[in-house]
């Protein structure tokens, strides 16, 4: 049966792994193909390489990061950050990546959803929301890093994106990133119950309780996070055990090379 | 990506000390998927690579072996090849009963037609690729188990019901007259032929690159076959044999 899947985020800035708190304050972290090919050998089930520096003048030095990464990891990589283009996306495809996750770009301009998809096809196509509590009780879309708000409805975006071609949402809350002060279940559950693809849950996980409660509370089919793998708090061995305790269909048996 | 993969390292040495070249496995490229990965794969189990956008480059290269992965939709990737003016002798390798690996669409454009989009695919096997009806989530992606119905060399030390990685909506079903293609199964919602083999003919619709150690196995697994004198010996048969390609 279809595992949940763990999956290690790489925040990339300047050709370094980063980690910040909603966003910003960065602390340096690592060397994405280093820390890539050890979670891979951990049991990583996928990797997810955001670039948040997206500067234009640094695309190429992403891209020959993404190489480097895909020739170390034999696991499927997810690659997002300032791809605004269906060029664009097929250069990241072409560097290695599986997929590749759009946000600011398809807020923008959603038809980029549905030309990637026609393109590639919407399994290569990641649509990332990053949503934040509103004083009503929703979520409202964020773009540019969390920078800029957008009035959109997160629930009301993710449905549309589908509805265009998204394969699969990773669903970040703003509210709980890098804060270890878990997942955002009510906006999990408000989106992978509006939907029928894979949703990511990011933002929040403070340990292996947390990753239990976005697929049981909040419909997760896999779950992401950053801090808690980089700063080695939890193993992801660790976190797999505690879903297979908590009865959660996981992949333990061999890891990857 | 950097191109072909390196031979140095990939040859093997025979008891006798004759150095064996490493089997030279053509990729075709056009345009359809993550080819770094492939490379990489394939390079780490001892094959050199060799990529291919057009028939042209399919007859230059004495590829031991031919692989067509891909992932998305069937008519564009048909479209695709059709300019490349690949489909005939990919049609030829495959009835010539020289060793070809599918991998998800690379599967899946083996049967006769898509109804994802209607496609006229490859007709290789009788079947038709179909939508995974009833499943809880789509596409269906990450790690699935795959349950062999038969032991068979391309999973040798593989633990039964290993886990791969898949990512796809569709998948392909054999025909009664092809049946007995099925090699394994998987279940999303419904259950589906997750991998097919007859002779030298192999499609799966996982993504063994992406697998970790257990898809590099059944890389390392393929390039043993493509390898092995029993492959040699087909390939001949094939060659000397005025009636290939009554399977196609």
């Amino acid at each position: 049966m279809l595992r949940r899947r763990v999956i290690p985020c790489l925040d990339v800035a300047n050709g370094r792994v980063v980690k910040g708190t909603r966003f910003v304050d960065l602390v340096d972290e690592g060397d994405p193909p280093e820390l890539a090919a050890r979670y891979a050998a951990e049991g990583a089930d996928e990797l997810v390489f955001l670039d948040i520096s997206a500067a234009p003048e640094g695309r190429g030095t992403l891209l020959e990061i993404v190489e480097r990464t895909a020739r170390r990891a034999f696991i499927p990589l997810t690659v997002g950050g300032g791809v605004r283009s269906v060029d664009e996306m097929r250069d990241v495809l072409r560097a290695g990546a599986d997929k590749v996750s759009l946000n600011t770009a398809a807020v923008a301009d959603s038809a980029l959803i549905a030309r990637c998809a026609a393109r590639f096809g919407r399994q290569a196509v990641v649509v990332a929301i990053d949503a934040r509590r509103t004083v009503d009780g929703r979520w409202e879309v964020l773009v540019r890093g969390g920078r800029d708000t957008t009035g959109l409805d997160a629930v009301r975006w993710a449905v549309g994106a589908v509805d265009l071609g998204a394969g699969e949402l990773l669903v970040t809350s703003i509210d709980r990133d890098g804060t270890q002060a878990g997942f955002d279940t009510d906006l999990l559950s408000a989106i992978s119950g509006a939907v029928d693809v894979p949703v990511i849950a990011s933002g929040g996980a403070a340990g292996p309780a947390d990753f239990v409660s976005a697929v049981v509370d909040g419909g997760a089919d896999a779950v992401l996070a950053a801090s808690i793998f980089h700063r080695g708090i939890y193993t992801i061995a660790e976190v797999k055990a505690a879903m297979a305790v908590a009865g959660l269909p996981v992949r333990l048996g061999s890891v990857a090379a | 990506m950097t191109g072909n993969g390196a031979a140095g390292g990939a040859n093997a040495e025979r008891a006798n000390g004759d150095v064996v070249p490493a089997p030279l496995v053509a990729v075709v490229d056009y345009g359809a998927g993550n080819l770094v990965s492939i490379d990489q794969a394939l390079t780490s189990v001892g094959a050199r690579v060799a990529l291919v956008r057009s028939a042209d480059d399919l007859a230059a290269t004495a590829a031991d072996a031919l692989i067509v992965p891909g992932v998305g939709a069937a008519r564009p990737a048909m479209e695709r090849l059709t300019e490349a003016g690949l489909v005939e002798p990919i049609r030829r390798w495959i009835a010539d009963d020289r060793p070809y690996l599918g991998i998800c669409l690379g599967l899946q454009l083996l049967f006769e037609v898509s109804d994802e989009d209607g496609a006229v695919t490859l007709g290789v096997l009788a079947g038709r690729t179909a939508k995974l009806d009833g499943a809880p989530t789509l596409p269906h992606i990450g790690w699935n188990q795959v349950e062999r119905r038969r032991p068979h060399p391309l999973f040798a030390g593989i633990a039964p019901a290993a886990d791969f990685y898949f990512v796809h909506s569709y998948a392909g079903s054999p025909g009664a007259n092809d049946a007995e293609a099925a090699l394994a199964d998987t279940t999303h919602g419904r259950s589906f032929v997750s991998a097919i083999a007859v002779d030298q003919l192999f499609g799966v619709q996982f993504h063994p690159e992406r697998s970790g150690t257990d898809g590099l196995r059944l890389l390392r697994n393929f390039v043993g076959i493509v390898r092995s004198p029993e492959s040699s010996r087909s390939a001949a048969r094939a060659a000397n044999d005025a009636t290939a390609g009554v399977r196609a």
